[in-house]
């Protein structure tokens, strides 16, 4: 260490907080290198394929095995039968609810797992799960949420029929899940009535469906001699996955080993618990060899997590002037067969009730019924946290809603009723503390950079010419402006079947200045390995590029509550700042005992801890980190060694104004996104490269949603578009270019002022899509119309108004 | 996704192959460029015993142009379509229906003669074989025939291949050097089928259309020879008049069916759009 090296460029070697650091994880992902589930090759391992229900609601009459069996290969037919003595025939979800492992007695939904077939080699299994023959005897069938609450409607849940009381409180009917509220009804009500304007809208956000490259699996290996229980899998959540499996199996949590390898993408569909790893794990009780079970597409987009499917009605309140004075919404949640959503426990709607949006509404009232259906169950959060992108959409369609009735641009609108800089932290009328926000400034940002005053001018031109005849495209600027709610959570109120959702880091500084640091998270693509060496590098003083980040492998990983909205950077980053901060400590008195004053004496810059007033006299981290190796000092520990679990004392709330330009030909329906301008604020920026990089694959999943994405099933429950022929993936093709720009406004709680920012785009993203595509025909009475924006959508929009002659 | 088991052949003569197929009987399959069979084979909706791979054959490949006269062979690539230069110099719309299948991949393997003989409606080529008025040569146990590609669609799946028969090129007589060309083409995305696509080829002569074809792709059981449309605008200066003529003439030939690309109704309303913008472009490319 040099020490006549300037502060500056000593500060730019360690690559830490704010430094567009490159990712280390691409070297080997762009090598072809990737160590993903299916890479995983154990000695004897097995193979097993589910054999899935044609049918979306049908009794199971019988199940013979006999020809499946005789296939060369095939080693064993599970069912539910075999799985009643164990008691896995169901197992429990997220939600509080049960799920069936294997369909029992009925299935419930098309692709529902009826049967798992063993087998040598996956090509035996696959020929396997052909020959099982399953006699089923159809029933009616109900995909609809508000049919499905219907008198008359078929009874789905026949297992929990005489079950007036659910997880969440009272069953009003026999395909109810539960009521849940927030907020003030009775002031609500009277602020409705009592309004200048009321306007309001019924907003479907359709079924999708995460749909990540590398779909789910693992490899259950029951190691019978010492009793261990190793699973590799694609888990959002490992520590989460091995409480789980612990109280199902009752085997001993320190018995079983859950390792997240290299996951290819998660966005929420990795964070539930499948019935193919209960059935892998108990297919490798019973053969003593390890098991695979690998998803293909059609059954990843079929069966395993859905997101969305929220039906929602809304009333916004305002003055004539356009100040909002209250809010309403109902939701119709479809859930699907089993209520499997992964939301904290006291928050069966997730975040929903963040609703409220950006503004400064007085009061307003929530109210979701969660609804059982012939359809796969989930109900996760994808790309966003716990129902955000739902409440997102929600009011942001509103306010635009509201605008048309007030005959006042939607931007202005928001401007008039934001939450001002100095009402933060700001307590919403529906119980959330925003802990900070600037919104004035970015969106006034963001409006000057798209020259928004001369978009709408020249919107006005192009509808002018399109009456004349010139054109048969129309202009559409659609605005969103967007707070998020990331990082669950307080320990306080957030918890997932009982456990806080803290998160941890533990690190270990090696002597010569290198150091390992370990956490409860584990990246699927976010590049934790890159961002959270940055964020250690400022606060020990050692390199980015001498910290190794290690995740996902529950035997030595701390424990912590996984990857998924966006809490990883608000809760794991500031455990990892945390700790750091005790090995800055405990460096300090190294320090100081080897420079011979007292640890008051000493101040902290860059890399070393120097004698205040006499920088000449320092020890740099890398010496002290050999010093607490190699030399006694008495009463010091030897080591440099630090763990923190860190229990957010609150949610970060990161937020943005997003504008985007559409051009719409009327005769195709097809839609041209012509500019796409992004402003993120996300608090302190860890890596303004990697935000940029989650910024861009956030808007194209919300591309994604907004103009194409949909699960969709016919009348009788077959599900439609469960292959990548129908369901919208956007190549770079059919994606536009992105502009993005930030302001930063740091969150006053945390460690170093982050919050999370992986999920913000597609949170913004969706509504600024939809708003755009609204807001092309808006001139002509349009207020609202059904996502995705395809072009056979966008085209009846144009016939229903008349545009086709 | 995974297919059931079969046994896998590639003879390197198209006797052999014939002969192949003749043998092993209706379990055989050919295969040319394998996707579309093969996708269908990992969803077991195709179930052949035996693959009679065509990709050693060298005799199936090639382009070869004489004047006016092109053949084609069936093995020859998109990729290939697209790169020949002398082919786009006689019969341009070969290459433009060409870059709107799938994507590059896929074009690398994908083959002339596997798009229009597997008789799948959603395949971009039949439409322009259509307008060509192309000839299908086939080979099987009983020799050699021709089929005209107006002829050869039966149904969805269906057509005149008879049991046994090889697709071994594709002949047609280019149009003349001033003809003008289009192959219009909606889809949701990338390698997707069409929403509706239209295929015109035609012929100005001192301002009046001398010649016209048209064809159009996935909307109907078979790729469709617009003989109506085509004669409505034959005579004409495409005038407004003519061209609406030849539209409502299209879309009363067209009956698609309702998928995730839309209902019906907005798909035929589609594929008159889609001719509208075929013959504007082809109006703007003839001499």
């Amino acid at each position: 260490m040099n020490e006549q090296t300037p502060i500056a460029e000593r500060a730019e070697k360690l690559q830490g907080l704010g430094c567009a650091r490159k990712r280390v994880e691409d070297a080997r992902f762009t090598q072809g290198k990737g160590n993903y589930v299916d890479d995983i090759k154990l000695n004897g391992m097995l193979f097993g394929d589910f054999v899935r229900s044609p049918y979306g609601h049908a009794r199971i009459k019988g199940i013979d095995k006999e020809a499946a069996l005789a296939v060369p290969g095939v080693l064993a037919v599970i069912t539910a039968e075999d799985l009643i003595p164990l008691n896995l025939h169901y197992m429990p979800t997220l939600a509080g609810d049960v799920q069936a492992v294997l369909a029992h007695e009925k299935v419930l939904f098309q692709s529902q797992e009826v049967a798992f077939v063993v087998a040598t080699d996956r090509y035996a299994a696959a020929d396997g799960v052909e020959l099982v023959e399953v006699d089923y005897e159809e029933l009616p069938v109900v995909v609809d949420a508000a049919k499905a609450m219907a008198a008359d409607a078929p009874l789905l849940r026949e297992d929990i029929k005489d079950k007036d009381e659910g997880a969440h409180g009272p069953r009003k009917h026999h395909n109810h899940i539960f009521y849940w509220d927030a907020g003030d009804l009775e002031g609500t009500q009277r602020a409705l009535s009592q309004a200048e304007v009321v306007a309001e809208e019924s907003i479907a956000y359709q079924r999708v469906h995460p749909c990540p490259l590398e779909t789910c699996g693992c490899v259950a290996s029951m190691d019978k001699v010492n009793g261990k229980l190793t699973v590799w899998g694609t888990f959002q959540a490992p520590h989460a996955v091995r409480t789980v499996a612990s109280l199902i199996s009752n085997i001993p949590e320190h018995n079983i080993r859950i390792v997240s390898p290299d996951i290819g993408g998660g966005f929420g569909n990795k964070v539930g618990v499948y019935p193919g790893y209960i059935c892998a794990i108990v297919a490798s009780i019973v053969t003593g060899q390890p098991v695979k079970w690998i998803e293909d597409r059609i059954e990843n987009l079929s069966s395993t997590a859905f997101a969305r499917d929220y039906h929602m009605t809304g009333k916004i309140a305002a003055t004539k002037e356009g100040k909002i004075t209250g809010l309403q919404c109902h939701v119709l949640a479809d859930h699907g067969a089993f209520d499997a959503c992964a939301d904290p426990t006291k928050f069966p709607a997730g975040f929903f009730h963040i609703c409220t949006g950006s503004y400064d509404i007085p009061v307003a009232y929530v109210g979701v019924d969660g609804v059982y259906t012939n359809k796969a169950p989930g109900g996760v959060a994808y790309r966003c946290s716990f129902r955000v992108t739902e409440a997102s959409y929600f009011i942001e369609r509103m306010i635009d809603v509201l605008a048309r009735k007030l005959e006042m641009d939607p931007a202005e609108l928001r401007m008039k009723n934001f939450i001002a800089r100095e009402q933060f932290p700001y307590t919403s009328a529906l119980g959330w503390e925003y802990d900070s926000g600037n919104y004035h400034t970015a969106m006034a940002k963001a409006m000057e950079t798209v020259g928004y005053q001369a978009l709408r001018t020249e919107q006005a031109a192009n509808r002018e010419a399109f009456v004349r005849g010139e054109t048969r495209s129309l202009m559409g600027i659609g605005v969103a402006f967007f707070t998020e709610i990331v990082g669950a959570g307080p320990v306080k109120n957030c918890d997932i079947l009982g456990l806080g959702m803290f998160d941890s880091c533990e690190i270990r500084v090696h002597p010569t200045g290198s150091a390992i640091a370990r956490l409860g998270t584990i990246s699927q693509g976010q590049g934790h390995a890159t961002t959270f060496a940055q964020i250690l590098a400022s606060e020990i003083g050692l390199p980015a590029d001498r910290i190794t980040v290690e995740e996902g492998d529950t035997d030595t990983a701390p424990y912590g509550l996984g990857t998924y909205g966006s809490r990883s950077t608000p809760v794991a980053g500031a455990a990892t700042a945390m700790a750091g901060r005790k090995i800055r400590a405990k460096a300090q008195m190294i320090a100081a005992y080897l420079l011979e004053v007292h640890d008051d004496d000493l101040e902290w810059e860059v890399d070393r801890f120097q004698v205040k007033g006499n920088p000449e006299r320092f020890k740099a981290m890398s010496e002290i980190a050999f010093a607490a190796y190699n030399q006694a000092i008495p009463g010091i520990e030897p080591g440099l060694e630090a763990v923190s679990y860190y229990d957010p004392p609150n949610m970060t709330y990161p937020f943005g104004a997003y504008i985007c330009v559409v051009d719409v030909d009327v005769d195709t329906g097809v839609t041209d996104i012509r500019r796409f301008y992004a402003l993120d604020d996300c608090g302190t920026r860890i890596n303004p490269m990697v935000i940029e990089g989650q910024v861009h694959g956030g808007l194209t999943e919300a591309l994604a949603i907004a103009m194409g994405q949909e699960i969709r099933y016919d009348e009788i429950g077959n599900v439609q578009g469960a292959s990548l022929m129908d369901f919208f993936l956007p190549t770079a093709v059919e994606t536009p270019t992105w502009e993005t720009d930030h302001t930063v406004t740091p969150s006053p709680h945390h460690p170093i002022g982050a919050k999370g920012v992986g999920e913000s785009p597609n949170v913004g993203g969706v509504p600024a899509f939809s708003n755009a595509v609204v807001d092309a025909f808006a001139h002509l009475g349009l207020t609202h119309t059904q996502m995705p924006h395809d072009h056979w959508r966008v085209w009846s929009v144009a016939q229903d108004l008349g545009l086709h002659g | 996704m995974i297919p059931a088991s079969f046994d896998y052949h590639r003879p390197e003569s198209l006797a052999a192959a014939v002969q192949l197929l003749g043998s092993l009987g209706e379990e055989a399959r050919a295969v040319a460029g394998g996707h579309s069979l093969i996708p269908m084979m990992k969803l077991r909706m195709a179930v052949p015993e035996h693959l009679v791979d065509l990709r050693s054959i060298a005799e199936l490949k090639g382009i070869c142009i004489e004047g006016r006269a092109v053949s084609i062979g069936a093995m020859t690539t998109q990729a290939e379509v697209i790169a020949s230069d002398a082919l786009a110099q006689v019969c341009p719309i070969l290459r433009e229906t060409a870059l709107q299948i799938a994507d590059p991949q896929i074009r690398n393997l994908g083959t002339l003669g596997g798009n229009v003989a597997n008789g799948d409606p959603g395949n971009d080529m039949p439409a322009s074989m259509q307008v060509l008025d192309a000839q299908f040569e086939v080979a099987g146990p009983e020799g050699k025939r021709k089929i005209a590609a107006r002829d050869f669609y039966e149904a969805a799946f269906f057509t005149a291949l008879g049991e046994g028969e090889i697709m071994t090129a594709i002949h047609f007589e280019a149009p003349s050097a001033s003809h003008g060309y289009a192959y219009e083409k909606q889809k949701r995305k990338i390698g997707d089928y069409a929403t509706a696509a239209a295929a015109v080829i035609l012929v100005m002569e001192g301002g009046r259309c001398s010649q016209a074809s048209i064809g159009l792709t996935n909307l109907s059981d078979t790729p469709l020879y617009a003989q109506a449309a085509s004669e409505a605008l034959v005579g004409s200066s495409l005038d407004p008049a003519a061209i609406d003529a030849a539209v409502a003439a299209a879309e009363a030939i067209a009956d698609p069916v309702t998928d995730s690309r839309g209902p019906s109704h907005f798909r035929r309303k589609l594929a008159g759009v889609m001719l509208r913008r075929a013959i504007a472009s082809a109006q703007n490319r003839a001499a």
